[in-house]
């Protein structure tokens, strides 16, 4: 979902910086507000930022005949929330621009808003949607496969605007098809990834979990808050 | 390690090979959709053209591929760090 340095016309990217700086902003605020209150989730918050690096340098091969990356978002979308995520989603893409030619500066605000925002904010809401029905497990692996794949759509929409030629349904088929189809098999394998690391999440670290409000006590019934003192 | 988690370690594993398996042989697949998507633009629009470019390039594919690795170095071993770190505190506060 990286749009290359140079192809998204200045406005366009003005626009997507404008709108992306906005949530990053708010991101800090976020962020400073829960080291602040909760120094304890500074190891997750590093977790869910190191995962983002890892799945997004690994380019795995699709079904399609493509190869594409996935994303790592919904992991921090859950526990953080997307403004959070949006600022651990500059840091990556940051690197990646600077140092791979991978996405760009220019592009930077575009590419936050789908990695960075838009994925996170749908991952959030599915979990949302689903937490308290099913196992947070499974609504995790959901979160994280619908979080990579509305990155990859967002893209699209995003490349469609910019290039609606010969109109902006048919560029966004044609992009759609590109991104997001190859995407759906890597946004699987994501969802599974996403759904290991946090059953280890889950066993060695409920506490913070049950603190950030992701799970129910009823999952880890050998926790409560009150009792896992200040650490 | 449960079975679930060994289960979906094989569906990631599954989902890689397969494509592999079904493209082995012919030439000019997997390349990145990324860079299938500027083609894609300039099929659009031939009269493009990018307005900036990339402060620094890998000058080649090896030292992009070396990057690619430290990246996904630095951020697994960030993983692998606190993870490792919340077991062995679990396995002490666990002994007391």
């Amino acid at each position: 979902m990286h749009i290359a340095e140079g192809y998204l016309p200045p406005m366009w990217c003005a626009f997507w910086y404008v709108l992306s700086g906005i949530v990053v902003a708010y991101g800090i605020v976020q962020l400073n507000k829960l080291i602040k209150e909760q120094p304890e989730v500074k190891p997750l918050i590093a977790l869910a930022g190191a995962y983002m690096f890892v799945l997004s340098s690994l380019k795995m091969p699709s079904v399609t005949g493509s190869c594409s990356h996935p994303c790592g978002n919904g992991l921090g979308a859950v526990l953080f929330g997307p403004a959070v995520t949006a600022v651990l989603g500059v840091i990556v893409l940051l690197f990646q621009a600077l140092f791979l030619a991978h996405g760009g500066i220019t592009t930077l605000g575009a590419n936050d808003f789908s990695m960075g925002i838009m994925g996170p904010f749908v991952g959030y809401l599915v979990f949302k949607a689903l937490r308290g029905k099913i196992n947070s497990t499974w609504a995790i692996m959901l979160a994280a496969i619908f979080a990579d794949w509305a990155t990859y759509v967002t893209t699209s929409v995003q490349l469609a605007l910019a290039y609606p030629i010969p109109s902006f349904s048919s560029a966004f088929t044609t992009f759609a098809t590109i991104f997001a189809i190859t995407q759906i098999p890597l946004a699987i394998a994501e969802g599974f990834l996403t759904a290991v690391l946090w059953d280890y999440l889950k066993k060695l670290r409920p506490d913070i979990l049950l603190k950030l409000g992701v799970i129910d006590e009823s999952e880890v019934p050998s926790v409560s808050i009150s009792s896992s003192g200040g650490e | 390690m449960e079975t679930k988690h060994i289960l979906m370690f094989l569906g990631v594993i599954v989902l890689t090979v397969v494509p592999l398996i079904m493209y082995a042989g012919h030439e000019g697949y997997f390349e990145g959709a990324d860079d299938a998507a500027v083609g894609a633009i300039t099929h659009i629009e031939p009269n493009y053209k990018p307005w900036f470019k990339p402060i620094w390039e890998p000058p080649s594919g090896e030292i992009e591929s070396f990057l690619f690795a430290l990246q996904a170095a630095i951020g697994a071993i960030v993983i692998g760090y606190f993870i490792g770190y919340y077991k062995g505190k679990r396995e002490i506060v666990a002994q007391h």
